[in-house]
């Protein structure tokens, strides 16, 4: 592949980030390619989640750079930064509870990067919403787009979060342990969804602890543990790579 | 003039740190602002005022008779409205501040309101200091919050109740997970909120009339000495305290009383505006702010 | 064994049809649609021609209810958008002071000095607020509450704008009828664009800020931006409702930021019925003409609101307004359970 400068789409440099003494994120530092789909791996707590909150600007970093597409987007708030064309699902669902699950998608699609890539009046934006909804798995002809998020099971959620940043048309998806609190039948089901996206063009950057499906997915992955990054490489390289046995053993045997 | 900014200065610092002291520990252990503060606040003063007139209660027996009826009352708010909604901001804000402010209304109606009311000093008289002539109610004063911080800390680091009180401070559901009652340790939150409350109204008042708008600047200024320092913390109250005692005193020195207000109304707003966690908060990322 | 019941609620038969295309296709059905809208605007606007009736005094208690709905809605709509506010007092006070000062000292006719005292009050509580947008829960709510406090102890202090004694001998408005219509109209004006607002792609968005900010932030959304248009939208409500009062009462003075003009329109929207917009309004139409009829108890009045406030949040947390629409909508039967 080539690696020059502009087939890159992010570039991290040395970021880090320390909550009250604790180092969570240790001067990390990677790239993502146009159209490559990076894991993320890392026992818990070892700064997954934390990395994806500095790279999307929902915590300030203390040091380094964010570099994304050209343009320095470091310390510039979230929604500047989804503008450009990251979005991101959370680890901890955030669904509008009281709305129904399609209204859920109506947000996103009202913003003003989707509004110039698509336009859209009242109205319109609920064809599109259940379109994405059907995307991700929800059945169109049931009632489960209609029903209020907060009826919805957890798996239904998980997906609802990925259809929010589908919605956003973004160049680059990043996906905060998206599998977890999934089922096996709802992982298989996702899994070409995402396959489909990178197979289309979509970068990605993928925060898993499900090391299988991940690895089948991925092209490159690095793996963090206490906030530092142990090991990069294909899937196969990172993990006959001793720092992340250990890393995975170790937190095992105290776990 | 010096050297009276600086006692009297210290003077009101102390006085502050004293109002602010039961908002910020509710505030910081259950995370309860309670609005109802400036109400609990004067309840304790009229409680005890009628106890001594009325009743002809010793002054060590009514105080005590008070502080332990105004915990108690704050105890008993918690279970019967406070746990009901618990958890929603809007309605714990609105339940309490209607509270505080049904409570200073009532009295309003009631007539506590003239010259009359006014509580004993502990003891009369006064005393030089460089030169700045203190009385002792303001010696007792200074004591009082010297005493209550100093209980506080040892309080909360070194009894069973206290450890509980941090620990759901820190983080509620681990606690929870642990054994502590949430509920419980929420409802003596509050019991020692206003008792401190009360402790603060009956070493405060005596050093004037009580009036019913007196209590709306309690809670205001409970407010933003507590907005000042970072609720939730006991260096930052006392910090906060010392910045806004001595820019009151300052204040109506050289500009005048009538400005005293305005200075804490002006400090919230900053404060909340520049840095909302305060000097001392604990910084809270974008994540799970305020 | 013992049998024991539970209670369903069910949608009425007229509900589910009218949610189709039948809804027009029986008078029953477009009655059962249009009466509770039509019903209270009609009442509404003929109350100002029962003058004789039900005499001058409660055609004036129809201005002040109008007023302090106007308040209500827009505390709603800040709630809407997750901003608590205690101090609805900022925009009457900041709609009243401006109005006042325009027609006293620059002479301003008041068909100027309303939409101006609205739209400028509006501007200059949004850019107070501006800063602490980013506030949620009870640090918003203690900013709102110190503003009306923090402008009343400056006007004493600084004494500007008339200081303690106010604004006197402002020009009157021009007819009775001009008195009582405008403010009614104000009113269904804003309630239902309001609801229409709050219906659209638009108020989704507000929604979502309420329920979960990040998220919305996620979805490429200033979040600031729509918080700050909100509190504009419901600024103008407030401001112009401070504006029309101050030339009702030729009169502009520390009341304008006084706490009656902050718990009382809380009150009105908590009994009434949070989020609906038609809740606030029909809690002003109950709590107001009340505190009229109690205005010989004096404070106590403001006792009873406070009681009132309590119970609702804690025993009716979900107000007259929700409680009549489900008893509309609804019928509800017990069930037999395992």
């Amino acid at each position: 592949m080539d690696k020059t400068e502009d087939q890159t789409i992010l570039k991290v440099e040395d970021i880090g980030k320390s909550f009250g003494g604790l180092l969570a994120v240790d001067k990390v530092s990677f790239h993502v390619q146009k159209g490559e789909l990076l894991g993320v791996i890392g026992p818990n707590g070892s700064g997954k989640t934390t990395l994806v909150n500095l790279v999307t600007g929902f915590v300030r970093p203390d040091s380094g750079r964010v570099i994304f597409q050209g343009l320095d987007i470091t310390g510039k708030m979230p929604y500047r930064i989804a503008e450009l064309g990251m979005a991101r699902t959370f680890q901890m669902v955030k669904p509008f509870y009281h709305l129904p699950a399609f209204k859920n998608i109506i947000i996103p699609l009202y913003s003003p990067r989707v509004k110039k890539l698509r336009g859209g009046k009242y109205g319109e934006r609920d064809a599109v919403a259940i379109d994405l909804l059907e995307e991700v798995g929800f059945e169109r002809d049931s009632f489960v787009p209609y029903k209020v998020a907060s009826s919805l099971p957890h798996g239904y959620l998980k997906r609802l979060e990925l259809a929010r940043c589908l919605a956003l048309r973004s160049d680059l998806l990043i996906l905060d342990e998206l599998f977890s609190g999934m089922s096996m039948s709802e992982v298989a089901s996702t899994l070409p969804i995402i396959e489909r996206l990178n197979g289309e063009g979509l970068s990605i950057i993928m925060v898993e602890h499900r090391l299988k499906e991940l690895f089948r997915v991925a092209s490159r992955v690095i793996a963090l543990n206490f906030g530092r990054k142990i090991a990069e490489g294909s899937p196969h390289e990172v993990m006959e790579s001793e720092a992340v046995k250990a890393a995975y053993l170790g937190s095992e045997a105290e776990g | 003039m010096i050297s009276s900014i600086l006692v009297y200065g210290l003077v009101n610092s102390v006085i502050l740190a004293l109002i602010a002291i039961g908002f910020s520990l509710t505030f910081g252990i259950s995370g309860v602002a309670n609005f109802a503060y400036g109400g609990f606040y004067l309840l304790s003063g009229y409680l005890t005022w009628i106890l001594l007139k009325y009743l002809g209660l010793p002054f060590i027996v009514a105080v005590f008779i008070t502080i332990g009826a105004v915990g108690l009352l704050g105890f008993l708010i918690y279970w019967v409205i406070l746990l009901r909604v618990r958890g929603i901001v809007l309605s714990e804000v609105i339940a309490t501040f209607a509270l505080g402010v049904g409570m200073l209304e009532f009295f309003r109606w009631k007539g506590f309101v003239t010259y009359e009311f006014t509580l004993p000093y502990f003891k009369k008289g006064m005393l030089l200091i460089a030169d700045v002539p203190v009385d002792y109610q303001r010696l007792f004063i200074i004591a009082i919050g010297l005493a209550l911080v100093l209980f506080l800390y040892i309080f909360t680091h070194h009894t069973r109740i206290g450890w509980s009180f941090r620990g759901i401070a820190q983080n509620e559901r681990t606690a929870i997970s642990l054994g502590i009652e949430s509920d419980w340790t929420a409802a003596l939150s509050l019991a020692f909120g206003s008792a401190m409350a009360a402790v603060a109204a009956i070493s405060i008042l005596p050093l004037g009339i009580i009036s019913i708008n007196m209590g709306y600047d309690v809670l205001l200024i409970a407010v933003a000495v507590g907005i000042v320092g970072g609720l939730e913390s006991v260096p930052g109250i006392l910090v906060a305290s010392l910045i806004l005692g001595y820019a009151q005193i300052i204040t109506s020195m050289y500009i005048s009383a009538e400005w005293m207000m305005v200075v804490y109304l002006a400090a919230i707003v900053l404060v909340l505006t520049i840095k909302p966690s305060g000097l001392f908060g604990k910084f809270k990322e974008l994540e799970e702010r305020v | 064994m013992t049998v024991r019941y539970r209670k369903e609620r069910l949608d009425r038969g007229i509900k589910a049809r009218c949610e189709d295309m039948f809804a027009l296709s029986s008078y029953r059905e477009i009655l059962y649609l249009l009466l509770p809208r039509v019903l209270p605007v009609i009442a509404l606007l003929c109350f100002p021609l029962l003058k004789g009736v039900v005499g001058l005094y409660w055609e004036k208690v129809l201005v002040i209810t109008c007023a302090i709905a106007l308040l209500s809605l827009s505390w709603d709509l800040m709630a809407s958008v997750g901003l608590v506010s205690l101090g609805q007092a900022l925009f009457f006070g900041a709609g009243a002071y401006l109005t006042g000062f325009l027609n006293k000292s620059l002479g301003w006719p008041y068909f100027l000095t309303i939409p101006f005292g609205t739209v400028g009050g509006a501007l200059f509580c949004t850019f107070l607020l501006l800063p602490v947008l980013r506030l949620r829960g009870v640090y918003f709510a203690i900013v709102t509450l110190t503003l009306p406090l923090l402008f009343t102890r400056f006007i004493e202090a600084s004494k500007i704008l008339g200081g303690n004694a106010g604004i006197s001998s402002l020009s009157p408005l021009p007819h009775l009828w001009f008195e009582l219509y405008v403010p009614v109209l104000a009113l269904l004006i804003c309630l239902f664009s309001f609801r229409r607002l709050i219906n659209e792609d638009y108020g989704l968005v507000l929604q979502g800020i309420r329920d979960n900010d990040l998220a919305v932030m996620s979805g490429a959304i200033n979040i600031y931006k729509f918080k700050a248009q909100a509190v504009f939208i419901a600024g103008m409500a407030g401001a112009f409702a401070g504006a029309f009062m101050t030339h009702y009462y030729q009169f502009v003075g520390m009341p304008a930021f006084a706490l009656d003009y902050s718990i009382l329109p809380l009150t009105c929207a908590v009994l009434g019925g949070v989020g609906t917009f038609a809740g606030p309004t029909v809690g002003a139409f109950i709590l107001v003409p009340l505190s009229e009829a109690l205005r010989a108890f004096g404070t106590l009045r403001v006792v009873f609101y406070s009681a009132i406030l309590i119970i609702c949040v804690v025993g009716l947390p979900e107000g007259i307004f929700h409680y009549i629409q489900r008893k509309y909508h609804q019928f509800e039967r017990m069930v037999e359970v395992g």
